[in-house]
């Protein structure tokens, strides 16, 4: 597999993908964002991720537990910001309410695993997901095998420091991030139908 | 624990699935729940991979139902049949290495004192008789010399099982099992005297046909556990798959065994922990 240049992009790549950071990306330093392995900032992958999300037909969030649970008021904060920024997408939520390879098997309809995440993104069509509130090293597994399995463009909100294997990711992600990003998504929303109503 | 982690966040209640809206309303956490209330509360495991029959599974059921607070529980788990099991628990659970899991346990208790100086976390070791008779006795064996505050459940099917049918130290002598074809040369080692030998504040022996006694086993030892020292345990599960014989057999053979004493039901207490569970009978409570 090249090394230069190698970029995070939707798959289905290989059964096993490599590990970005195996390939040369880097995490963006404070301030900054990846957007398909190249660092660029935060405002630039904030303005990507709206319109990834905008132009989805089934864009999905999967809150994982520490957003899904009230284990704390950072958290409760947190939920809240990521509801409100799915109801602005228009997005299905579906969460990942702990990490449990769930025996015989997941509800796919409900639910999504880390452990078989594509069954999820098969069963629901989904082409873009945002990743919000899962512990990242649940999070890189993941979003590696939906790489490796899917066509799915995987957004990765992380509160530490953000996630190569994701196609976007923003770092230190906290409520205050999400509400500008929501405003970001509302603008870009607002924009939109006003140039179509434009054209009309 | 922190019960806000057995709230939903606001919000997010319509898209829950079933089962975690369930243990939110309806499961132990929090209710010092026991074996009879069983039937009665969303357990912490229901669905499991482990094979028709399994004793284990019988076993780590009544286990679950007999925590004393299965909310600050963290289970420690090893490699073998009940690591397949552990992963569809609801309550926090480690999986060590092979043999490493009273290592663990005893990092993890002594961290959580200093996390937690003022709350009371149960640190319990569940594994299988390979890997706390054989392959992690080092680890098991110097956890009780040092007396750590934690407790040790060995699931005793008498085999590896899931790797094929190998003799464990906890096999019978003359047991001939899959992959060995001329039996055991050696007698079962004797893990609940070596654990009382070893300093354990208490030991015992147990079956699931005993679901009572063993749900007061289990709480009594991990009560000992948080004030004495080392407390073990050994179910005896029998492994309908390896020793050939029904699923629908696996408790008339625990019963069977106790009966003509080929597996023996023991208990040891130190001093002091005898005079900590008259305590509790008197009425200390927990």
């Amino acid at each position: 597999m090249n090394r230069v240049n190698y970029q995070v992009m939707p798959g289905p790549e290989c059964y096993l993908p490599p590990a970005a950071a195996s390939m040369g990306v880097v995490l963006p330093d404070e301030g900054r964002a990846l957007v398909e392995g190249h660092i660029v900032t935060q405002e630039e992958a904030m303005s990507t991720i709206a319109e990834k999300l905008l132009g989805a037909k089934h864009p999905t969030f999967f809150p994982g537990p520490l957003i899904l649970w009230a284990w704390s008021e950072k958290a409760v904060e947190k939920a809240r910001a990521i509801k409100e920024m799915a109801d602005a997408v228009g997005a299905k939520i579906i969460p990942m309410p702990d990490y449990r390879p769930k025996y015989p098997m997941i509800d796919p309809e409900e639910e999504i695993n880390p452990n078989h995440p594509n069954l999820t993104i098969w069963h629901n069509k989904i082409d873009v997901c945002v990743f919000a509130g899962v512990h990242c090293h649940y999070a890189n597994i993941a979003l590696k095998i939906i790489r490796g399995g899917t066509d799915c463009y995987t957004i990765a909100l992380c509160g530490e420091y953000g996630h190569e294997d994701a196609m976007i990711t923003l770092r230190d992600v906290r409520a205050q991030d999400i509400k500008r990003l929501t405003e970001v998504i509302k603008k870009k929303q607002a924009y939109s139908i006003e140039t179509s109503l434009m054209n009309v | 624990m922190n019960k806000g982690i057995i709230e939903i966040s606001p919000g997010f209640e319509d898209v829950m699935p079933r089962e975690y809206i369930d243990l939110v309303n309806d499961g132990p956490y929090g209710r010092k729940l026991g074996i009879d209330d069983l039937g009665t509360f969303k357990e912490a495991i229901e669905e499991h991979p482990l094979c028709a029959g399994c004793a284990l599974a019988l076993a780590l059921r009544l286990v679950l139902a007999s925590l004393p607070a299965i909310e600050d529980t963290i289970i420690v788990g090893s490699t073998g049949c009940s690591s397949l099991a552990f992963s569809q628990v609801a309550i926090h659970n480690i999986h060590s290495l092979f043999g490493n899991q009273n290592a663990v346990a005893t990092g993890l208790k002594r961290a959580l004192q200093i996390r937690f100086p003022n709350k009371t976390k149960d640190v319990v070791v569940m594994a299988g008789d390979g890997a706390i008779g054989d392959i992690g006795l080092e680890t098991v064996m110097h956890s009780w010399f040092r007396g750590e505050n934690i407790t040790t459940i060995m699931f005793d099917n008498e085999i590896y099982a899931n790797t094929g049918g190998q003799e464990s130290c906890m096999s019978p002598k003359r047991a001939v099992l899959y992959m060995a074809p001329t039996g055991k040369k050696f007698p079962k080692a004797a893990m609940p005297e070596v654990a009382h030998a070893a300093g354990c504040a208490y030991a015992a022996t147990i079956t699931p046909a005993s679901p009572k006694r063993l749900g007061k086993i289990v709480n009594q030892a991990i009560l000992i556990a948080r004030e004495i020292g080392s407390t073990y345990i050994q179910i005896y599960c029998p492994c309908p798959t390896n020793f050939k014989f029904k699923p629908s057999e696996s408790l008339k053979m625990a019963k069977d065994r106790v009966k003509d004493e080929t597996y023996l039901i023991k208990e040891y207490f130190s001093p002091e922990a005898r005079e900590f569970v008259e305590g509790l009978e008197k009425g200390g409570g927990n």
